[in-house]
């Protein structure tokens, strides 16, 4: 038999802001244990929570961008549990009335992902074992999360890693959370059953808590769905359990089950009011918001005739994709420009975080204005090249590497002069391309770029030299 | 009005050159040390503070600078009032040691205005208890009687500011704890409307329902201490910014004014407590004023309403006492559930402990909707019943507390008896509307007697008008029982 895999996920997600939820502590990575912290966040006895406006604002233009409702009343809840890392003993999230509902993301293969909502919730501290005592740092308490819980709609590990790929790439792009799985600021607790294929009820489902790394995500997803296909084949049953993944054997194993479920005694959060968002504070939002990285990936493709893959490359972050537009508006060339970013400028930048600050020396005007040369037909590509690593290397703009020579072209009388004089100038090449060695032509081609200092068309060049050696 | 109070008369001492802040300060420091042996209603004096308080305020005053009017006034805090540097505890053994690194918002405000801390004051253990004696310190006696209770929760500071103790002082009232016992030692507790006080640095036992509010000797002390703490404060998301200057309004003609007595306040009340208060009524009467009879039916769900969402609360605000990060931790434990579990159960009283448990039953699953959920709705009722009342009249009169003070040990036998006591007090906490208790009189056991006048959300100025205008109507022989403390 035919088994389906059945995936929803539950997403936390670190908003960007820069203080914390509920008073005005620093949101920072890192930082010596307990620095990032004040009698609010660490919940001292009499101390009331202050609910951080930006928070609220961020988590709405979450919602915006994956097409939720946006509530206009919501409330805060308190979800009651004891551990050490929860000084309160209760975290402050949203139970019954979440900020946000009724969202969807949209797959390539058609599909459609609806989520459930989007909450905003506090994190937790850490606990820190060392010597064989156990720490509490609390720099993390107080951190603004957003929860986002799809349907249980996803159907393959493919789409899942889509979804949550699809899902960073919004998010960092309205600019609300930079979506790192490796400092936890995208974490994921994977909810997975399996059912016959053609069933329409869904199997008993277990989840995997706290999924913080993709490759592990995937490992665990593929485990859990043979270890429940196998329990269903071999006439078992699923229990529905909360489970984690240990990196070390690459199994999901069991953390509590049924009969100590979880009883959060949710209730409505005293201290803090209801949350109100108006028509006009919704919109107002919304036009604050950049435009949808899907609607601009497509016109990247028709306003810029960009190939998809490269388009994608430089959607994916914002900055990137801002600066693309600033130096390709107006130019004949925008895929130079592109091609500019992705080659050279790629290759001086090493990790997605370089990529994502995308602190280049040149200005996107400044890379226009060398683009525009391009259009002119005053240099040629391997010029352009050329030009943009002093550039990249000094800061200073392109006429500082340009001379006048240069920037006056070269007239096809020009390049058939020094054409003739590479082929008198090089015999022995000659001869050997016109004994049939086609690749001596290169030599030759070498030095007529040599000596144009390449503002030669290679191509125009190449076509010539093979022209003058026929006869 | 400055004849009215006693924060008046003592300011005008001070500012005469009568008596000197520092005199003043060390003759109540001492009153303190003498007298707390036998009342046992400051559980830390604060000598301290109170006279490098008292040497700024003299400064001051010989430097002729302009002073707040509670400038200089010896008081006290209820010892759920979180004091930076100094040790709060709510009375309970798992606080003990915690010493905290920010003050509450209202000792904020009396820190600037120079108001000077004697001392922090006896209390229930987590303002949970009607008589005291709940506190892990033992609890506070009646200066009327020291064979009595103070009342609880704020009985430590009713017993000093009833036993001149201290001039004012600052409780709080969840159900009634500033009312109650204000009510038993015969002095005037007032509890202002929900949000009008910043409850930031209170440290909590039930959210929603928490109030700081002052225990005076007068309703013009009331006034003034009101009128200086309620204040908007950004810290505290309920605060509100409506408060209306109280102290300014007092002294207008009550004449007219409709005063609503709900039959259901006065059901099973004893008699001798019910006299008094008929002629406290009979006296707001000869003032002009208008008795309005009418029935609120839904008050009778006030106190299973009140235990089941303030346990509620109590449950979820008291879950951060784990020994972990300040107060007290068991000695001996293997593991960390038993450490926690540990310290809670040696650390926590039998009354902490009893509505933690049914807080905690009240939330759980299965049981959420046939308690807290109908609950909350019956609280919504009840704030209703409370619109309509005011459409009828202006201000509810009601008996603060159905007896007069109790027996010490009383209150041990039956905890469900007990929270029958609070009958009368807990509707206000519900509905969040301001109360006062202002002393109307004695029982046949020479106890003092309570007269409860409600009024409607933020109506401050005229709910302490109409008290003011009581009191002063009522004359000495109901009011001043006790000598006050500046005998001069």
């Amino acid at each position: 038999m035919n088994y389906e895999l059945v995936c929803g996920l539950e997403t936390h997600v670190e908003l960007a802001t820069k203080t914390k939820i509920f008073c005005s502590c620093t949101t920072e990575f890192g930082g010596e244990p307990n620095t990032h912290c004040c009698p609010i966040c660490i919940g001292l006895p009499g101390t009331l929570p202050k609910l951080n406006r930006a928070v609220v604002e961020y988590a709405v233009m979450a919602g915006l961008a994956t097409n939720c409702e946006i509530s206009p009343v919501s409330k805060m809840d308190r979800k009651n549990y004891v551990y050490p890392d929860l000084p309160k003993a209760y975290q402050i999230s949203q139970y019954d009335m979440p900020l946000c509902r009724n969202g969807r993301v949209d797959l390539s293969n058609g599909r459609r992902i609806r989520l459930n909502r989007i909450h905003i919730e506090e994190d937790a501290g850490k606990l820190v074992h060392e010597r064989g005592n156990t720490f509490v740092d609390y720099n993390r308490g107080g951190v603004p999360l957003i929860e986002i819980v799809t349907e249980p709609d996803l159907r393959s590990i493919a789409e899942v890693e889509e979804y949550v790929e699809k899902l960073q790439m919004i998010l960092r792009y309205i600019g609300v959370s930079d979506c790192k799985m490796q400092e936890g600021s995208l974490r994921c607790d994977v909810n997975v059953s399996v059912r016959p294929a053609g069933q329409e009820a869904f199997g008993t489902r277990a989840e995997i808590k706290n999924m913080n790394s993709f490759a592990h995500m995937v490992k665990a997803i593929e485990y859990e769905y043979d270890r429940q296909v196998d329990l269903l084949m071999s006439g078992e049953e699923v229990v529905q359990e909360t489970r984690r993944y240990d990196e070390e054997s690459g199994c999901t194993e069991g953390m509590r089950g049924k009969e100590d479920a979880d009883d959060y005694r949710y209730f409505r959060e005293p201290d803090l009011v209801t949350i109100r968002i108006t028509d006009e504070m919704r919109e107002t939002l919304r036009a604050k918001m950049p435009e949808d990285p899907q609607k601009r990936l497509t016109r990247f493709g028709s306003d810029y005739g960009l190939p998809e893959a490269d388009a994608r490359l430089l959607i994916e972050h914002r900055r990137i994709a801002d600066y693309f537009e600033a130096a390709a508006k107006g130019t004949k060339n925008p895929r130079a420009a592109a091609n500019c970013i992705l080659g050279q400028m790629f290759a001086r930048l090493g990790s997605e975080a370089e990529k994502e600050r995308f602190d280049v020396a040149v200005s996107p005007e400044r890379l226009r204005e060398l683009i525009l040369l391009l259009d002119a037909g005053k240099i040629r590509m391997n010029l352009v090249k050329s030009t943009l690593e002093k550039m990249l290397d000094s800061g200073k703009p392109a006429s500082d590497f340009l001379n006048e020579k240069d920037l006056a072209g070269l007239s096809a009388d020009d390049l058939k002069a020094i054409c003739e004089k590479a082929v008198a100038e090089n015999e022995a090449a000659a001869a050997d391309y016109r004994a049939g060695k086609g690749k001596a032509l290169k030599a030759i081609l070498g030095s007529v770029m040599k000596a144009t200092r390449g503002r030669a068309d290679p191509q125009e060049a190449e076509r010539l030299l093979a022209e003058l050696l026929k006869k | 009005m400055e004849q009215h109070g006693l924060i008046s008369k003592i300011g005008g001492l001070l500012r005469s050159g009568e008596i000197s802040c520092t005199e003043l300060t060390k003759k109540y420091l001492e009153t303190a040390e003498q007298e707390n042996g036998r009342l046992n209603a400051y559980v830390r004096l604060t000598p301290e503070t109170a006279l490098k308080t008292a040497a700024e305020v003299d400064r001051k005053l010989s430097a002729g600078e302009k002073l707040s009017p509670l400038a200089g006034i010896p008081m006290t805090l209820k010892d759920n009032i979180s004091t930076s540097g100094i040790e709060t505890t709510c009375c309970s053994k798992i606080l003990q040691g915690y010493v905290p690194i920010y003050d509450a918002t209202v000792w904020s405000i009396l820190k600037q205005q120079d108001a000077v801390l004697i001392g922090k004051t006896n209390m229930d253990e987590f303002a949970m208890g009607s008589s005291c004696e709940t506190s892990c310190f033992g609890g506070a006696k009646n200066p009327h009687n020291t064979e009595r209770v103070a009342g609880g929760s704020s009985g430590g500071v009713a017993s000093a500011v009833a036993g001149n103790l201290a001039a004012f002082g600052l409780g709080s009232d969840t159900g009634g704890s500033i009312r109650q016992p204000a009510s038993f030692c015969g002095i005037v507790g007032f509890k202002p409307t929900y949000g009008a006080v910043s409850r930031y640095g209170l440290i909590a036992y039930a959210s929603s329902f928490d109030q700081i509010g002052p225990i005076t000797r007068s309703v013009a002390d009331a006034a003034l201490v009101y009128d200086a703490i309620a204040q908007y404060d950004p810290m505290d998301s309920t605060s509100s910014d409506k408060a209306a200057p109280a102290f300014s309004s007092l002294g207008k003609d009550i004449r007219g004014l409709k005063i609503g007595v709900p039959k259901e306040y006065y059901d099973g009340i004893r008699p001798d407590v019910k006299a008094a208060l008929e002629n406290a009524l009979k006296v707001c009467q000869s003032l002009g004023a208008e008795i309005v009879e009418f029935s609120m039916p839904s008050i009778k769900y006030s106190l299973p309403v009140y235990y089941i969402l303030a346990c509620a609360e109590a449950s979820s605000n008291l879950g951060r006492y784990d020994g972990i990060r300040y107060g007290t931790l068991t000695e001996h434990y293997a593991d960390r559930d038993e450490m926690i579990c540990r310290t809670r159960s040696e650390g926590f009283g039998a009354e902490v402990k009893r509505r933690i448990l049914l807080g905690t039953y009240v939330l759980s699953a299965g049981y959420y909707d046939a308690f807290y959920k109908k609950a909350q709705n019956l609280r919504g009722t009840l704030v209703k019943a409370f619109e309509d009342a005011f459409s009828r009249c202006d201000v509810i009169a009601a008996p603060t507390v159905p007896m007069t003070a109790f027996p010490l040990n009383f209150t041990a036998r039956d905890a469900v008896e007990t929270y029958l006591t609070d009958i009368c007090t807990v509707p206000v906490n519900i509905a969040g509307l301001p109360g006062i208790s202002v002393p109307c009189g004695f029982g046949s056991d020479s106890m003092p007697v309570g007269l409860q006048l409600i009024g409607a959300r933020f109506s401050e100025p005229a709910l302490l008008n109409a008290a003011f205008q009581y009191e002063q109507a009522a004359g000495d022989d109901v009011f001043r029982a006790l000598e006050t403390g500046v005998a001069r």
